[in-house]
């Protein structure tokens, strides 16, 4: 039997509907738990003494007097923790190339960024510990930094680890077609410079891990606010020297983590050593500054790009240098290659052309560690492509909307290969357009723009079409060596009122993970959704998986419940069938009652179904199968990715005085597959598309030339806030993937990927007529006047 | 990082909070409203103060009139600048200056007189003060001290109040009839502390300016002001530049924050109907 997902009035029709969220009302209550909510008996909490410098020699450290301070229990230095956990280098073996040194939970010989944690002190409370972290001394012998992207291969710059030979951590060129030819024989070609930003996930709960260590058992069990639960249980076994099975990892309430909370960090495995060494729960708490110092940073891009068109306005090919500082690590166990991996792979992702070059040095630098963040990539190759189509677009006088219907991939024409290499099953980049363009009424707008321009108000539409990443299969991490799980599992379980269980590997951060599985389960089993309970992030009970990261968790998580919930529903038909003496196959369950599948005829409850499978299995026939428990695994085969795609644009207004720009709408059409619940398929595009508006004209860690960061509060690092935003329309057109009875595709990373191109695009079309034009990020009001030659001391 | 404090008491009266000042030796701190001091005591850059609370003391709460003075008592917060009629009819510009103050939740408990206090540059209550040609009222262990707010604002969060004085109040020159004020800033969000902003109080045709964030005080822009008087506003924003003396920072360079006061300049006199 398959779903008729096409007919909304199908019984227990709950995939593709707006239902409540089952853990909302514990989050509005306030009865939410953060790992910082829980205490345990014995607990003891750990400060860090981070280094103050960006490279610097470590030499005596002097930990007397934090020793004696009351309320200070321990003091551990790197080579203390060296003794029971060992180090970690961020490589996957088919990044041919890749060099990064080994790394460990607290700095030995040298720090290398500003942050690294180098001792740890453990307090009864954590104003303990850091009273006695403040009377640590460390000998600080300062080094010559690597700052700067573009010199850091250069013979005079400094080498940062000296065992590596020179600073470059991975290089990549992806190569097609005879690029210099047609560069060189083009009618048009259009160049142009891009930076975007370093900034961070700035999550709304810090990083918090509380790890326990039960010599008695010899189980270690942690606490921890983290998106990939059974990948943490791996690695802390592996380098603290336990059986994985030994090893609970739990992650509860999440309060956000955008891939700041998929990585391998030093304080935390220092926490579980030292929980380890001590036999007693060890609590770190991240705050807000160490957050700006501790978390992963993204995104460090400066590149240079063409676009060759011909007369007609078709695109023959692209050509980008990407570089990218990554500090002075690779982070483990994802590696920070990917982020530039996916810049080679994504440039010019929407179109078709036949040459394509596009390299991505990836440096190391004193400064923190940079690493996936929310559409890893994505937002980087978008703007360079997007920058420069527009760009194409402007100087060929050709409607940025027509230049793009001109080279959009026809929906018609896949499965295809693009000259990047990207297997595509099935795209929708016209049929988006055309509702992009319906959605905001694009002529009317213009004529609006063109409007408001002879009476001095400089405004700009900006288009970005994009292609998204997600249901990666082994080929991102598995194949590099990495113990990160691209298959995903889910248990579901019926009780003997007829209520059901599921757990799933795939994890909740707050976006909804647990509702549309209870809309997945609910459907498959043929319950309501209240009748389900989702348990998540425990990897002593949930099937073994992968987590929440790469937009992943709807695609691979939500097939595996399909088919587990299915097959629960399979097993209590069978028994019922037995019961009532009827076929299988003529029967249904409707909300969690068996009925004839013809008639509806309601046949007998499902709690009835529970109370003999459980109670009185001697009243059915022996051998008969009863397992109202059942797992299934899922896992992608027929492509490496399932590539979405959609199409953004921005309204903006430019204050060609000060600068300041206003966001005055935006809209987003996109297409994800199989929709399982179309709020929270909005609300991930609205809150992506917000990240991706922080990137265009906020967010910006800045450092000095000696790795000394500048702004690392709240106060003076700018988040977008909900003042600034505009209104965001979003349309949906549906593809559903075929390697899935689900058909559903990720939606977490669409917003973010294509809404600075969107925005820096708007921007550019305001103010071109006056002779400018911005490509780093973030737009800020001055480097729009800069652009403008407003400003030029 | 955890606050890590002295200790902490509660003043009944402005004389017990003097006398408690006096007792801590040169630690103690006023705590207000605690929207500064809680920031820097959670960020570690001040410990060990020894905390009086004077958050309690009805006596330094709310405006009233006393002869031709506003005077609005230093624990006046600035959800109440913003609302109260007194202020909205005598000093329109602190009414006009508090909704850009921050956001709601700071606005419930920051006060004006712990603002003034601060004397944060970028904050908008010490340039209106200026602007307004306000006195600050301060209580100390000889009695009142009344200091002109341009004679009160020394450098980057210094006064001239003196560590065994407690800024009770600020009395405002009630405003004339035609008196015109108006406030303009630029903050890349909302709430934000100004890149740039201009206090400008045009009294009996003369003006007086009171720049924020454009210097390590707030500053009178005289050269500004004497050109405004003279209706010569491209005069007035070449003054203004010299006038004001910016720095830069990671949110913006001296030079774009010159720029921007100019463009605010501007912007004001069409406000007025200058030129």
């Amino acid at each position: 039997m398959t779903i008729r997902f096409d007919d909304p009035n199908r019984p227990n029709s709950y995939i593709g509907r707006t239902v409540p969220r089952p853990n909302a009302g514990r989050l509005v209550a306030g009865r939410g738990r953060y790992v910082d909510d829980i205490t345990l008996p014995r607990m003891v909490h750990v400060a860090f003494v981070r280094s103050p410098h960006a490279h610097a020699r470590i030499g005596a450290i002097e930990t007397g007097e934090a020793e004696t301070l009351k309320g200070v229990l321990r003091v551990f230095t790197g080579r203390d923790l060296a003794e029971v956990c060992t180090p970690w280098e961020g490589k996957l073996l088919h990044l041919e190339g890749m060099k990064t040194p080994p790394q460990h939970p607290l700095a030995l010989d040298r720090a290398c960024w500003v942050g690294e944690p180098v001792v740890a002190v453990v307090g009864r409370t954590r104003a303990d510990a850091e009273a006695g972290a403040a009377l640590v001394e460390v000998e600080f012998e300062p080094l010559p930094v690597v700052t700067d992207i573009r010199t850091a291969l250069d013979p005079d710059t400094p080498v940062l680890h000296e065992a590596l030979g020179d600073n470059l951590c991975f290089r990549k060129a992806n190569e097609k077609g005879e690029v210099d030819r047609i560069f060189a024989e083009a009618h048009k070609v259009v160049e142009a410079s891009f930076k975007t930003a370093r900034h961070t996930g700035v999550t709304l709960e810090p990083r918090v891990i509380l790890v326990d260590w039960n010599a008695g058992d010899g189980e270690m069990t942690a606490h921890v606010s983290n998106q990939a639960p059974h990948m943490l249980q791996l690695l802390l076994a592996g380098h603290l020297d336990i059986p994985e099975s030994r090893v609970r990892v739990v992650c509860g309430d999440v309060g956000g983590s955008f891939g700041v909370k998929v990585h391998v960090y030093p304080d935390e495995v220092a926490t579980a050593a030292i929980a380890k060494i001590m036999e007693r729960p060890v609590k770190f708490t991240s705050d807000r500054m160490e957050a700006f110092i501790g978390d992963i940073h993204a995104r460090d891009h400066e590149a240079t790009g063409r676009i060759a068109l011909d007369e007609s306005g078709k695109i023959l090919g692209f050509d980008v240098d990407d570089w990218t500082g990554i500090g002075p690590y690779s982070i483990y166990p994802r590696t920070s290659a990917v982020e530039g991996l996916q810049v080679t792979n994504l440039i010019g992702g929407p179109y078709v052309f036949d040459h394509y070059r596009c390299r991505t040095s990836v440096v190391f630098q004193n400064k923190g560690i940079c690493a996936q963040y929310r559409a890893v990539g994505h937002p980087v190759a978008v703007a360079i492509t997007e920058g420069l189509v527009d760009k194409a677009a402007a100087e060929m006088g050709i409607d940025p909307i027509e230049l793009r219907r001109r080279n959009l991939i026809a929906d018609d024409a896949y499965p295809l290969t693009t000259a990047a290499g990207l297997k595509l099953e099935g795209l929708s980049h016209h049929r988006s357009l055309d509702a992009l363009v319906e959605a905001m009424d694009y002529e009317a707008l213009r004529a609006e723009q063109k409007a408001l321009r002879e009476k001095g108000i400089h405004r700009g539409i900006g288009i970005a079409s994009f292609i998204e990443l997600t249901n990666p299969s082994p080929f991102m991490y598995g194949i590099g060596g990495a113990r990160i799980s691209a298959q995903d599992g889910c248990t579901v379980r019926m009780d003997p009122d007829g209520s059901v269980v599921a757990l799933t590997g795939i994890t909740e951060q707050g976006q909804g993970t647990e509702a549309i599985m209870a809309q997945i389960v609910a459907e498959a089993v043929g319950v309501s959704p209240q009748m389900v309970r989702i348990v998540t992030g425990d990897t002593r009970v949930t099937p073994f998986g992968g987590g929440t990261w790469a937009s992943r968790g709807a695609g691979i998580g939500g097939e595996a419940a399909l088919q587990a919930g299915r097959a629960v529903r399979g097993q209590a038909l069978e028994v019922a069938a037995s019961m009532l003496q009827a076929k299988a196959g003529d029967l249904d369950i409707r909300d969690g009652i068996v009925v004839d599948a013809a008639t509806g005829e309601e046949r007998m409850a499902l709690s009835e179904v529970g109370r003999v499978v459980y109670f009185r299995g001697d009243t059915l026939p022996k051998g008969l199968p009863r397992e109202l428990m059942q797992t299934r695994h899922f896992i992608t085969s027929n492509y490496p990715y399932a590539f979405t795609n959609g199409v953004q644009a921005s309204y903006v207004e430019v204050d060609v005085e000060t600068g300041f720009v206003k966001l005055l709408k935006h809209w987003c059409v996109e297409d994800c597959g199989r929709i399982i619940n179309p709020l929270l398929v909005d609300e991930q595009i609205r809150g992506g598309i917000v990240q991706g508006i922080g990137a265009a004209l906020f967010e910006e860690i800045c450092y000095d030339g000696e790795g000394q960061i500048l702004n690392g509060t709240m106060a003076d690092y700018l988040v977008p806030m909900s003042g600034e935003m505009p209104d965001m329309i979003i349309r949906h057109v549906e593809t559903p993937t075929e390697e899935s009875e689900l058909g559903a595709k990720g939606a977490g990373e669409a917003g973010t990927a294509g809404a600075p191109a969107a925005v820096m695009n708007a921007i550019n079309d305001a103010i071109r007529p006056l002779g400018g034009s911005v490509t780093h990020m973030p737009f800020t009001p001055e480097r729009i006047l800069r652009a403008l030659g407003t400003i030029t001391d | 990082m955890k606050a890590s404090i002295g200790g902490y008491t509660r003043a009944e009266t402005v004389s017990h909070a003097l006398s408690l000042l006096a007792e801590a030796n040169g630690a103690g701190r006023l705590l207000a409203g605690g929207q500064s001091l809680i920031a820097a005591l959670n960020l570690g850059t001040t410990s060990g103060d020894m905390l009086i609370d004077i958050a309690g003391i009805g006596a330094l709460r709310g405006a009233r009139i006393d002869g031709n003075r506003l005077i609005i008592g230093a624990l006046t917060r600035h959800a109440d600048i913003a609302s109260d009629p007194l202020i909205a009819e005598h000093a329109p510009l602190l009414a006009k200056a508090a909704p850009l103050v921050a956001h709601d939740a700071i606005r419930n408990r920051g006060t004006i007189g712990g603002s003034l206090a601060y004397a944060d540059p970028a904050a908008e209550y010490p340039a209106c003060a200026i602007a307004l040609d306000a006195t600050i009222i301060l209580e100390g262990p000889n009695g009142t001290r009344q200091v002109a707010a341009q004679d009160f604002f020394l450098g980057l969060f210094e006064t001239a109040r003196a560590d065994d004085e407690i800024l009770a109040a600020i009395a405002v020159p009630m405003a004339a009839d035609g008196e015109r004020h108006v406030i303009r800033e630029a903050a890349r969000r909302s709430g934000d502390y100004a890149l740039a902003g201009l206090a400008v109080v045009r009294r009996d045709g003369r003006h007086r300016i009171g720049a924020f964030a454009l210097g390590d005080r707030p500053l009178l822009c005289e050269g500004a002001m004497a050109a405004l008087d003279g209706g010569d506003i491209d005069g007035a924003v070449a003054a203004l530049a010299t006038d004001v003396d910016p720095t830069s920072d990671t949110q913006a360079s001296a030079a774009y924050r010159r720029h921007l006061a100019g463009v605010l300049l501007r912007r004001i006199a069409i406000d007025l109907g200058v030129g």
